[in-house]
């Protein structure tokens, strides 16, 4: 697949309100969002403020009432259900807080799993999980069942897995949420190293110490980006100057 | 803290001259802690004429070399054994000025929250940054950034947590008004009053 030149993700003006009338739960109210190749964007906010519907929206799991969310280009709104199953099987992957790996395969039956069920050959998909496995530095582990690995081994293996094969999307939830500190932060590394190779993450999280990880942080209060940082700029960098 | 503790802190590895404290003080604090060559050699003659670090002449240069003493040698493990209070540490400029923003009638208090909040997350980005740049094993140089993440960290989560507590002061205060921006000063004084008072 050509890798599309425009972000990877795009949310425009995007609204989503679940009932009606008196009722209406504004989940969102326009909130527009864009992150290219080599980017890593932080959502922060309470809960309730948005977060869990943003990236319901951006990976396709929800459809918005107002604004289009693009995904490598292509508006979720004008594909069928089938197109947009498709897409998320092939441009999206997923790391959650609880890792949500399945227990009777091993590491690498994890990270292949995806690719086979889109119809990759089991030798190919194999050597490519292996390779994704030696990408976040647990190569070793391939044999391995999830009940036999840490927390943090166990969310590198899903860090696999979300970026196997063309996957250039990560959408992360909490990832670091069930792990201590450091642990957590050598997830963070892991999924920056990861995005700074070639993908694009979207990352929900209500921890500030590792939003720090991003280039722009958006703060999402009852369905508004209240709060966003930007990108970083040059002339920013004061720290970086005193060094 | 003091400057008087990190240097004698330095100085139990072994006699340093007045430019190498400067040096080494700086490497194990980041930069974070800039000293003028002024500070260390006022500081060093402090030490000297308290007993704790004593001059060992000057080398060919004129360079004069510093060693710790018994005396100092116990004010550093004093000094390491006692917890830092947190109240003497300098007062929080950011909670007066929430503090008294809530008093001063026609203040948007939210937007206080709001921009600080950025410039904070701003802050912790660049911190993360530097730590991504990190040499692994400058654990020195690791602490301290740590240090400055957790407290930014503390800082965006104690402001979030303002924000809703502001929030639900208005709700609970003015019900009926359409929202903050839009009512009368007297009336948001009358409000804010209230909720300092309780």
């Amino acid at each position: 697949m050509t890798p599309h030149a425009g972000p990877v993700l795009e949310l425009r003006e995007v609204s989503r309100v679940h009932g009606q009338g008196e009722t209406a739960v504004h989940a969102l109210r326009g909130l527009s969002l864009a992150v290219t190749t080599g980017e890593l964007v932080a959502v922060m906010g309470p809960s309730g403020s948005g977060k869990s519907t943003l990236l319901h929206l951006a990976g396709g799991l929800d459809s918005p009432t107002v604004g289009e969310v693009l995904v490598e280009g292509q508006d979720l709104g004008t594909l069928s259900k089938a197109a947009v199953a498709g897409l998320r099987r092939r441009s999206i992957g997923y790391v959650f807080q609880d890792f949500n790996l399945i227990p009777a395969l091993t590491a690498v039956e994890n990270v292949a799993l995806p690719l086979e069920l889109d119809g990759v050959p089991s030798r190919r998909a194999r050597k490519e999980a292996t390779q994704a496995l030696a990408e976040v530095g647990v190569k070793e582990l391939a044999g391995r069942f999830p009940d036999d690995m840490s927390g943090g081994q166990q969310q590198r293996v899903a860090i696999a897995r979300a970026l196997v094969g063309d996957r250039r999307l990560v959408l992360a939830d909490e990832p670091t949420g069930a792990l201590d500190s450091e642990t957590g932060e050598a997830v963070m590394r892991l999924l920056r190293a990861r995005i700074d190779a070639g993908a694009a993450g979207l990352l929900v999280t209500h921890e500030a110490r590792h939003a720090g990880w991003a280039d722009r942080i958006v703060f999402l209060r009852d369905g508004r980006a209240v709060d966003d940082t930007g990108y970083a700029s040059d002339a920013e960098s004061l720290l970086e100057e005193s060094r | 803290m003091s400057i008087r503790h990190g240097l004698l802190a330095l100085l139990d590895e072994g006699p340093k001259y007045g430019y190498q404290l400067r040096q080494e003080f700086e490497r194990a604090t980041g930069a974070t802690w800039p000293l003028n060559v002024g500070q260390v050699y006022t500081t060093l003659t402090r030490l000297e004429r308290d007993g704790l670090v004593r001059g060992e002449g000057s080398d060919e240069s004129g360079r004069v070399g510093y060693a710790l003493t018994d005396e100092g040698r116990t004010e550093l493990h004093r000094w390491f054994a006692t917890p830092i209070s947190r109240e003497t540490r300098p007062r929080d400029e950011l909670a007066i000025k929430l503090a008294l923003a809530t008093t001063v009638p026609g203040v948007d208090v939210t937007a206080i929250v709001q921009g600080q909040r950025t410039s904070t997350l701003r802050t912790l980005r660049e911190l993360t940054r530097l730590k991504k740049a990190a040499a692994e094993d400058d654990l020195p140089w690791l602490l301290v950034l740590d240090s400055m993440i957790f407290q930014a960290e503390a800082e965006v989560r104690w402001l979030d947590h303002c924000e809703s507590r502001l929030a639900r002061s208005s709700r609970s205060t003015a019900p009926a008004r359409p929202s903050a921006e839009n009512r009368p000063a007297d009336d948001h004084t009358a409000t804010d009053h209230e909720g300092v008072r309780r």
